[in-house]
């Protein structure tokens, strides 16, 4: 019979692949006991954050409300002061990436295992940029208000603060992937170990650090547009008022001038990485 | 003994090391130029932004002496002598902050869902299309380019207050970034599977059942783990809108000046992020290595 010979009698193929087939078997059961955890977890917290359909479909009804007076995007009275308030966001996202790049410099090299010798030193610094990290910018931003008060400055401060402790994992990240042999090379002619890392490491990292200092610029637009809700200064502060007064039209003005910008700044940086770095990134 | 090691004329050494210092010359230029343009950014940026380095030197101390009052209670006294007093608030903050992960594992998950289903039609070798490519990268684009606290204050609106728009803004951030990583680990991978299941007369969701998912489950779920650590601060601060979690408390305690609650919340939500990052990193290693064992 011709599906005989095509499909051989699965018994016996079952039969001499049994340890394969057993093989299949377990990891499927870890697979349905993964997936169920997944979803008893998922179905634990709908339960308790009192999702219901009710609230999503009226939700999802003024929603549409919303977006209808979206249309057509206007800046209302205030395009001036709307692009002032831009302005300001560029600033404090470039000045704080600045001031964070300087300070999380020498703080790379602290957390780097090839150019800290001790331990000790290296996991202070680690846990300190931990920390720094895992609090988000809008908190450190209510916090430099209390510092400067309120306006873009508190913003700049928030931005540089968050980000000291992402650059320096970063930075020390890149330190430690470095070819060894240009360090070597230095000591071995006489040079200290400040002339290692100047001469060795420094050439090498430059052109890393510059490249994520610049991603970073640009994610900071983003974070920069949001800080003005808390008070520190930029767009944001216009963004939570008109969503606040209900006047859609203008919050899909601002919202469209946010991704002009950021769309702006995201291709300078890009263009500014791929001339430093000298290869095209793999942004799309 | 003659020198074995090969000298070269001198004629030849000077315009080589004329070269070198015309080089070295060009490079510092450049960099001095790089260096003026920054300095110039620079000014222009603090004029617009306002900064003052006068005020700023001047409520320096109070930095310091802000963070330095965090550790002291109303009473007066070090919070140390007293922890029970400082962690007051303990039952309460560990059922925020529960909601606050539930938030971000919710958001994660369904971001992850999202990010799943759009991100073929956003990879270059498995879209069907152009059209298709360019409005799933468009849009995974305004995803993630818009943050999510707006996409939060919004909601706030829509839905009311509460967790739910928290959940739903993290979700449509979530969809845009893992989306966009999701495209390009699926633009990485062997085409040959597809081929063959494709050959065999698979329709396209059966390519990317049989063909597609086992070669990118791993890495995706690294991603999304990843993603998921992004999304647990992310939520901290989503009570700032009145979207629920930790943040309510967070905010109210700053504004109003409540030190001891300042520092016992930051404790808690630095010491929830630094464990939640611990845990995915392992079990984001050992996906990794189980990739590399296959």
């Amino acid at each position: 019979m011709k599906t005989s010979r095509m499909f051989p009698d699965q018994s016996a193929v079952k039969a001499r692949h049994a340890v394969l087939i057993a093989g299949s078997q377990r990891d499927r059961l870890t697979t349905i006991g993964v997936l169920a955890g997944i979803v008893g977890m998922a179905v634990l917290a709908i339960f308790q954050l009192e999702f219901s359909l009710a609230r999503l479909g009226s939700g999802i009804v003024q929603l549409g409300t919303f977006l209808g007076l979206m249309v057509p995007p206007s800046p209302g009275t205030q395009l001036y002061a709307l692009l002032k308030a831009l302005a300001e966001t560029v600033a404090i996202a470039f000045l704080g990436t600045l001031l964070a790049a300087i300070l999380a410099f020498p703080l790379g090299f602290l957390a780097a295992r090839n150019t800290m010798a001790n331990t000790i030193v290296r996991f202070t610094t680690r846990r300190f940029s931990d920390s720094i990290r895992g609090i988000d910018t809008l908190i450190w931003a209510l916090i430099w208000i209390n510092v400067v008060g309120l306006g873009p400055f508190a913003g700049v401060l928030a931005i540089m603060t968050s980000d000291i402790g992402s650059f320096s994992k970063l930075y020390s990240e890149a330190i430690e992937a470095v070819d060894r042999k240009p360090g070597e090379g230095v000591i071995s002619t006489g040079g200290s170990k400040l002339h290692a890392i100047r001469f060795g490491i420094v050439p090498q990292v430059m052109p890393v650090l510059i490249s994520q200092t610049l991603y970073y610029f640009e994610s900071n637009t983003r974070s920069a547009t949001i800080i003005g809700i808390v008070g520190a200064g930029g767009i944001g502060l216009y963004l939570a008022e008109t969503i606040r007064t209900y006047e859609w039209d203008n919050v899909a003005f601002i919202i469209l001038m946010i991704l002009g910008t950021v769309a702006l700044i995201d291709l300078a940086s890009s263009r500014l990485r791929m001339a430093i770095v000298g290869k095209r990134s793999t942004e799309v | 003994m003659a020198s074995v090691i090969p000298r070269l004329t001198d004629a030849q050494l000077k315009t080589l090391s004329a070269g070198y210092v015309s080089e070295q010359a060009a490079k510092k230029r450049i960099t001095l130029i790089g260096l003026a343009v920054l300095a110039v950014l620079c000014i222009v940026a603090g004029r617009v932004a306002e900064v003052d380095i006068a005020k700023f030197l001047a409520n320096l101390p109070k930095f310091t002496d802000y963070f330095g009052r965090l550790f002291y209670l109303d009473t007066g006294k070090h919070v140390f002598t007293d922890v029970t007093e400082w962690f007051w608030g303990l039952g309460k903050w560990t059922s925020r902050l529960w909601d606050t992960l539930l938030i971000a594992y919710l958001g994660t998950l369904f971001g992850a869902i999202g990010g799943f289903f759009l991100c073929f039609a956003a990879s270059v070798n498995l879209a069907t299309g152009k059209p298709q490519l360019f409005f799933a990268r468009r849009f995974l684009e305004f995803c993630r380019t818009v943050p999510e606290i707006v996409f939060a204050l919004i909601f706030v609106v829509a839905f009311g207050l509460g967790p739910v728009p928290g959940v739903l803004a993290i979700m449509i951030h979530t969809v845009g970034a893992l989306g966009k990583l999701f495209a390009e680990v699926v633009e990485n991978i062997d085409m040959k599977p597809v081929e063959g299941a494709i050959a065999s007369g698979a329709t396209r969701w059966q390519v990317i059942r049989y063909a597609v998912v086992p070669q990118v489950l791993s890495n995706f779920a690294s991603y999304a783990l990843l993603r998921f650590e992004i999304n647990v601060r992310g939520a901290s601060v989503m009570g700032f809108v009145g979207a629920g979690g930790i943040g309510a408390d967070l905010i109210e305690a700053i504004r109003k000046f409540y030190y001891s609650d300042v520092s016992a919340i930051l404790l808690l939500v630095i010491g929830t992020v630094i464990i939640i990052d611990m845990v995915t990193e392992r079990i984001r290693n050992q996906l990794i290595s189980t990739e590399h064992s296959k």
